[in-house]
């Protein structure tokens, strides 16, 4: 059990893989293409299982590092240029493994009538895509990272190129370079640092949590962020780097939308949370008005253009951009509480977009359409879909009560609070405004009102594996809503590490929640 | 021992130093053996030799290894000089052959020209390049080149009723000649320089008189006729036709054999020879890298036919390939050595692939010849895809960490100068390795996704199995676990600096 636990990351991450084979490995032919999907559903499913120790056993002193990682393991790996196998997770990226694991296994659940071709392959590129986007958050070596993070475009290509809609290949290629032009370009940034380690220590590595300790000149840092910020905005994605966004979530199939709006926009912020901050404090100082302006822009622009989209598919991956904005406003002024509403916010985006892309997802396979002209009245014939819908519509706008609310607040109250950014807030605040507006047309136009379009009349309402997907969601909008402090605990201490990084000016007042945390010197060495 | 008499001695002599040339005196013997063996095999049994040549091969390998084992020194008058540069080419060249002469055999059947011929041009083309890879010396340079550039003219031009092969065949070896000629004319201006055909003396030469004209158009000569060599900006118009033209398994042989063995000449001339130069070859080369690179894949992305569009993403490789050199410095010959190699199987892989969709009457050769491989051959399918990946650099692949190493290469020269050259070189650089993803995904595209249109059967052979099987295990293993290669590499690079 004790050797189980050690490598519980490893198991997580690629337990995937174990589905990968059997159904590579299952005999061939039409009529076993339900058995290979009770594979995909049940590997997605234990896979979320198997991540549950890591919440569960997150503070358990026998796994917990020095450093304060948890579940640490460090490997030797390429000797020759110091990459280590090196992987272990924060709260954060705790969080963020949970999330990718639910998500994974309820868009897996979701795929089960809508894929009907090719199903095999499906399944194989879910799972691998699986293993790649966990990867990316357990690695605490940059090499290893960056790895992980090139290998999942992959099957995210194919997802979108082979099950996607009209324009697939299109939206997947644009995908596909978007994404790797800015990764090839963080490379440089990552070399260009791990030869000023070099310089400095006289070691190779590319060990993140050393390269936390560099104080790497003004100059170089400004380079280096420049690298970095192009690869995590087109990913997050910030203003003006979105326009792969739509297409790809509109041409996605429903699965990959959900873990593209899930998932994958989350790696964009937790490389910003994880290396621009920590590594490149001077850097994130310097660029902060530019930071916040994008943001804010992002945060404004996508609500306008949400508002005005006829495809309810469209619009909601226009709301990404709209919520991403939040995130990143959050994550860049850095102070605690922002801070950790930003990445408490990703959180709830991966939750309810998730949802709301799932929702598109249902009714575009009863009806072939996602024009929100064609809808109106759905609450007749589908209550319990319009329930679920209506949820998330509240969870997505902010309502108290729900999660969305505590993210926004928090990121809005930690950035008022620094009187240097008060005027942020209050112009970020006017997106929440345009989000209620939109999501709350959205549903007026397609919920309500007169059930007039013949072809309407005969949908039916969510059968039980449909709802199965949402419930674990809504339970967890709601707890995030009502009690966040289950998942704020696991982010003080890792964000209070990042804050006292970038920045130490505003910890002056708050020595007292820095002791509450516990502290790395108490907590025992775990064993390598 | 003590005791000999005269002729013992020249014989000891001689056997002492044959035998650092021992591979390349087997891969000769074995050659002409060939051609003897040639008129004995009935024509419909011509694969026999095939077989032959990979026992020649496995012999020189059998005999590189013993070399490798503690065989390091130089042998006739300095003018080989067997050093762990020349062992990591020399297998580098071995394994390409071998590989080629197994995808080549049914290939040359379905092309209805399996000579014997075939495999004796392959034996001693291979032994020129390695000699070219062992050579200290200018003269043994050249002959080497030529032993190699001669019997590639000839495979070019093998297809003897295709009007493309003659055509390829032509200009390869007119512009080819025309090449050489400049080259030997920037050899014999640095022996001018230096009164020896030594590269360490041309080296000293160089050194105390950096600034004389001589030295400079010598090694501008010597630049240019390298270039021709390697296919890079602006020497590398001849590349697509003769890759084109040529039989698919003799352009894969092209693309990553000759196109090792030049840039193992140009590696130990620039660096053993013309090193103290660097400062100024170095812009040089940065521009030629720049453009090769950005000339090679902007062609590639138009191009429907896969032998061109290899053949141009083949030069953008170069580019990639010479950045460790323009670095000039210890890392930047490993990155250029490791890149070589690992290129040799991934490229070898894929033109493989292209090899298999030769059919009798079936070119194979455009793009559209891939829609559907996947639903007829998802192996296949699967292979190609990695080795398209890895030419991309796409990790865990091979290519990711070849790529790695160069861009390695070039930052560390511009952390430690701060030459804006060097930034320029690395951004140029990632960029290209982002557009070259787009021509790869074309091809990856037709075969997953579009539709199957020509529903015959690939051309497998054991020997092309057995070829694709090690060249996608090596596109794997040094992606995932490089430590060998890179351990290679490393002592690769001493003897040049």
């Amino acid at each position: 059990m004790d050797f189980l636990m050690r490598n519980i990351l490893n198991i997580v991450t690629y337990f995937p893989l174990v589905g990968v084979v059997l159904i590579i490995l299952w005999p061939k032919g039409k009529e076993n293409e339900d058995e290979i999907r009770w594979i995909a559903n049940l590997t997605g499913f234990v896979g979320f299982l198997v991540s549950l120790p890591l919440i569960l056993s997150f503070n358990n002193s026998k796994y917990i590092s020095a450093n304060g990682m948890r579940f640490e393991m460090d490997r030797e790996w390429i000797t020759a240029f110091g990459a280590r196998y090196h992987i272990g997770i924060d709260g954060i990226s705790m969080l963020l493994i949970l999330l990718t694991t639910l998500l994974g296994c309820i868009s897996i659940l979701s795929s089960w009538s809508a894929i009907q071709e090719r199903v095999r392959e499906y399944y194989v590129y879910m799972l691998l895509l699986q293993t790649g986007m966990l990867g990316v958050f357990i690695a605490l070596d940059f090499f290893l990272f960056y790895v992980f993070w090139e290998v999942m475009l992959v099957p995210m290509y194919f997802l979108i190129g082979i099950w996607g809609g009209a324009r697939r290949l299109y939206a997947a290629i644009k995908f596909f370079l978007y994404t790797l032009f800015g990764s090839v370009v963080m490379l440089l940034g990552i070399l260009a640092l791990y030869f000023y380690q070099h310089s400095q220590t006289g070691v190779w590595s590319f060990d993140v949590l050393q390269l936390q300790k560099l104080n790497v000149p003004a100059n170089l840092q400004w380079w280096i962020f420049l690298s970095f910020f192009l690869s995590f905005a087109i990913k997050v994605p910030m203003f003006p780097f979105h326009t792969w966004l739509p297409d790809a979530h509109v041409e996605a199939p429903t699965a990959g939308s959900v873990i593209l709006a899930g998932v994958l926009l989350k790696m964009g912020c937790y490389g910003f949370v994880r290396f621009s901050l920590p590594i490149l404090p001077e850097a994130t100082r310097h660029f902060l008005p530019w930071l916040l302006l994008l943001s804010v822009i992002g945060i404004i622009y996508g609500a306008l253009v949400a508002m005005m989209q006829k495809d309810m598919k469209k619009l909601v991956a226009y709301s990404s951009v709209s919520h991403l904005g939040f995130c990143m406003l959050g994550i860049f002024a850095a102070t605690p509480v922002a801070l950790q509403g930003g990445i408490l916010q990703m959180i709830n985006h991966g939750i309810s977009t998730g949802a709301l892309f799932l929702i598109v997802g249902i009714i575009y396979e009863r009806r072939h359409t996602r024009l929100i002209a064609d809808f109106g009245g759905l609450s007749h014939v589908m209550p319990l879909y319009a329930t679920v819908f209506l949820i998330m519509t509240m969870s997505s706008i902010g309502l108290p009560v729900l999660n969305g609310f505590i993210g926004e607040f928090m990121i809005l109250q930690g950035v008022f609070s620094d009187p240097a950014l008060r005027n942020w807030a209050i112009v970020g605040a006017s997106g929440i405004v345009l989000g209620a507006a939109y999501m709350l047309w959205l549903y007026q136009r397609t919920m309500f009102g007169k059930l007039d379009n013949p072809e309407n009349q005969g949908l039916t309402d969510l059968n039980v594996r449909e709802l199965a997907t949402f419930i674990p969601l809504i339970i967890l909008c709601f707890w995030i809503g009502l009690y966040p402090k289950t998942f704020l605990q696991y982010l003080d201490q890792p964000v209070l590490q990042i804050v006292q990084r970038v920045r130490p000016d505003i910890l002056q007042g708050q020595e007292l929640k820095a002791a509450e945390a516990p502290s790395p010197a108490t907590a025992p060495a775990a064993t390598r | 021992m003590n005791n000999y008499n005269s002729a013992a001695e020249v014989f000891s002599y001689l056997s002492r130093n044959a035998a650092y040339i021992g591979p390349q005196i087997h891969l000769i013997l074995w050659g002409m053996g060939i051609l003897i063996l040639d008129f004995l095999v009935p024509r419909d049994r011509k694969q026999v030799i095939g077989l032959f040549s990979l026992f020649g091969i496995g012999a020189a390998s059998i005999h590189w290894f013993r070399l490798y084992r503690g065989g390091v020194g130089r042998a006739f008058f300095d003018m080989i000089s067997l050093d762990s540069f020349s062992l990591f080419f020399q297998l580098l060249i071995l394994i390409a052959s071998a590989l080629t002469v197994l995808i080549s055999y049914r290939y040359l059947d379905t092309e209805g020209e399996q000579h014997g011929e075939y495999y004796a041009l392959i034996l001693f083309s291979a032994s020129g390049m390695m000699f070219m890879a062992s050579s200290l010396d200018l003269v043994t340079i050249f002959i080497g080149l030529e032993l190699m550039s001669v019997s590639v003219y000839i495979l070019v031009g093998l297809l003897r009723f295709n009007r493309k092969s003659n055509e390829a065949s032509l200009k390869y070896f007119l512009l080819g000649s025309f090449s050489t000629g400049v080259l030997l004319y920037g050899m014999s201006l640095l022996y001018g320089v230096s009164g020896s055909t030594n590269l360490l003396v041309i080296g000293q030469a160089v050194g105390q008189n950096p600034n004389s004209a001589a030295v400079a158009l010598g090694m501008l000569a010597l630049m240019a006729g390298l270039c021709f060599k390697v296919a890079a900006v602006p020497f590398h118009m001849w590349a697509p036709d003769a890759y084109e033209g040529a039989p698919t398994s003799v352009t894969a042989f092209m693309s990553v054999a000759v196109k090792a063995a030049a840039f193992a000449i140009f590696y130990r001339i620039f660096m053993v020879s013309l090193g103290s130069l660097h400062h100024f070859t170095m812009i040089v080369l940065a521009v030629i890298s720049m453009a090769t690179m950005t000339v090679g894949n902007w062609a590639a992305v138009t191009q429907t036919n896969v032998k061109r569009l290899l053949a141009y993403s083949s030069i953008s490789h170069a580019g990639f390939v010479m950045m460790g050199l323009v670095a000039g410095t210890e890392l930047g010959v490993r990155a250029g050595a490791i890149y070589l190699f690992i290129y040799t199987f991934m490229n070898l892989g894929a033109w493989a692939v292209v090899v298999l969709l030769r059919r009798r009457n079936i070119a194979g050769e455009e793009v559209e010849d891939f829609n559907g491989l996947f639903f007829r051959n998802p192996g296949v399918a699967v292979l190609m895809l990695l080795f398209l990946l890895s030419l991309g650099g796409i990790p865990p692949l091979a290519g990711f960490i070849a790529k790695y190493y160069v861009f390695a290469a070039v930052i560390e020269v511009y952390m430690t100068t701060a030459s804006k050259l060097m930034l320029a070189l690395a951004v140029v650089a990632v960029i290209n390795a982002a557009v070259s993803l787009y021509y790869y995904v074309r091809i990856v595209l037709a075969m997953f996704i579009k539709e199957l249109t020509e529903p015959a059967d690939l051309n497998f052979s054991t020997g092309i199995t057995v070829a694709l099987v090690v060249t996608a295990l090596a596109t794997i293993v040094f992606g995932i676990y490089p430590t060998p290669i890179i351990k290679l590499a490393e002592m690769a690079a001493y003897p040049l600096l």
